[in-house]
């Protein structure tokens, strides 16, 4: 009887959910993790699981409380307690990464709207607001192997404050005073490979953000080549460009749309670094470019498929 | 009867800050502290009990094509006492509202209630409203100034509460550090953005039920 079974397109699914690509992007950010609790010890270890579990425990806590339905097993939260927690500095006090988890899923994520609906990248808003709340807890880095011994970043000496550069094979590996994620730009490169080996995250922004921002310091910062990629390998450009502007939710859509994001973060991010206030000014321009996603996702609606360019 | 509605209206019903939204610039700007809150607060109760006042009693001789200056008019003669005598009596608090006190002549709740609620109605209900009204708006400043001074700074009225130094010598409120962001101007959005859903959200449960 039902030999022909008729059903509307399409027809053909992709294996891909919520959970499989955040579980990618878990994986993904485990060799820096390692790599920081090898470098800092247990209080990177600390920072990172009290991250994930505070941000684990609001979302289901927030999704009870509004009666919807719990996902937590979708690995968002994880991804996003993760992040956050890579962007506290190692000797971050305990209850830093525990309110940062809380406001990134309650007051970022939640309150517009859960997943997907986001308008910025959660953790990158909850750092901005720590940063804003505590500065000093939120800028006290330590340099690794030296217990307790504070330190300006390499970006901030490249700026002009105390301290000795360190060389560039050790701002690759991750020997550098930093937030717990952002050290090991070989780590996260690793992972970055397998993201882009897995289609989960695209080429175009982070190869745009890491090239305007290399050409641009390159250009203007007055010292050539080698401050390019000192600052290329430093700070949290890597981390941020293929890890946090490659939020699904918070960056354009189309291939051109991806294209002016990465730019407009790499001009930021230089401009911050070489003229702001801050050493640092990757989450800063990815924060102002998601608010900017929207907007640059209306001029690049690409045309439908068979519709003919009109003339006015 | 009358004149309990009218004065009850003001402060729950049509809360100027959490129902009407109206002169949300000193609500965000001010509230850094509890007692800017109050000061502020009862500034206005002043101007706009008096201003609602002669409003109502000049409402019959005033044309309707010149009202609006004419209401400016009023508002600002009082504006102007408040200015005086905030600055000869409290010049810490005057230097802390600064700006936003000669500013009040042009905070829209003074404005709209001259215009909604005084040039319709009897001088004794304009004055109650005016009273009302700025009450509401007291309460809610000296609310959002409490928790952004208590969240920012750490203290209330001036006096310690969280961090080092905290009267209540209690070891685990002067280990907690307060938050600086709290008392800058994100943090005003964040604490009038959560009271007004917390109070949407309790509003509408008494309406079901």
């Amino acid at each position: 009887m039902s030999m022909l079974t008729v059903t509307s397109a399409p027809h053909i699914r992709s294996k891909d959910s919520v959970s499989r690509i955040m579980l990618d992007v878990v994986l993904a950010l485990i060799p820096a993790g390692l790599f920081s609790v090898y470098l800092y010890g247990t209080r990177a270890f600390l920072t990172i699981i009290l991250g994930v579990a505070s941000a684990v425990l609001t979302e289901a806590l927030i999704q009870k409380l509004t009666k919807k339905p719990v996902t937590i097993t979708d690995f968002s939260a994880v991804v996003t307690g993760l992040l956050l927690a890579y962007n506290l500095p190692p000797s971050a006090p305990w209850w830093l990464p525990v309110i940062g988890s809380f406001v990134a899923i309650a007051l970022v994520k939640h309150v517009f709207g859960g997943l997907g609906n986001n308008f910025m990248n959660p953790a990158l808003a909850a750092r901005a607001i720590l940063l804003a709340a505590w500065p000093v807890q939120m800028t006290s880095w330590v340099i690794p192997n030296a217990d307790a011994v504070s330190s300006a970043t390499p970006l901030a000496i490249l700026k002009g404050a105390e301290g000795t550069l360190p060389s560039l094979r050790d701002t690759f590996i991750g020997n550098i005073g930093g937030t717990i994620g952002e050290v090991s730009a070989a780590a996260l490169l690793l992972g970055a490979a397998y993201l882009l080996y897995r289609k989960v995250i695209t080429w175009h922004i982070p190869v745009t953000y890491i090239a305007t921002t290399f050409v641009l310091v390159t250009l203007l910062g007055g010292k050539g080549l080698e401050t390019g990629i000192y600052h290329i390998f430093t700070g949290g450009l890597i981390l941020g460009a293929f890890y946090m502007a490659t939020d699904y939710s918070s960056s354009p859509i189309t291939a051109k749309g991806k294209l002016i994001m990465g730019v407009g973060c790499g001009i930021l991010t230089a401009v911050i670094r070489l003229y702001g206030g801050y050493p640092e000014g990757v989450s800063y321009s990815i924060l102002l470019m998601n608010v900017a996603a929207p907007l640059i996702d209306k001029y690049t609606v690409p045309r439908v498929f068979g519709e003919v360019k009109q003339h006015a | 009867m009358k004149v309990k509605e009218v004065l009850i209206n003001g402060i729950i019903k049509e809360n100027p800050t959490f129902r009407l939204v109206l002169g949300m610039c000193p609500t965000l700007a001010l509230t850094t502290a509890a007692i800017n809150g109050v000061g502020m607060g009862l500034a206005v109760v002043f101007v706009l009990a008096l201003s609602n006042l002669f409003i109502s009693l000049l409402r019959n001789f005033i044309p309707d094509k010149v009202r609006i200056p004419a209401f400016v008019v009023i508002i600002a003669a009082f504006v102007t006492i408040v200015d005086m005598i905030m600055h000869a009596y409290t010049p810490g608090l005057y230097d802390a509202l600064g700006l936003y006190i000669p500013l009040i002549v042009v905070n829209c709740i003074i404005l709209a209630r001259a215009e909604s609620f005084a040039s319709k109605n009897g001088p004794f209900l304009s004055f109650m409203d005016g009273v009302g009204m700025g009450l509401g708006f007291t309460i809610a400043l000296v609310l959002l100034g409490t928790i952004r001074e208590l969240l920012g700074a750490g203290s209330v009225f001036g006096y310690k509460i969280l961090g080092e130094g905290s009267i209540t010598g209690l070891s685990f409120l002067s280990n907690i550090e307060p938050a600086i962001i709290m008392i800058l101007p994100p943090g005003a959005f964040f604490t009038l953005g959560l009271l007004l859903a917390l109070l949407n959200k309790l509003t509408d449960r008494k309406k079901q039920a």
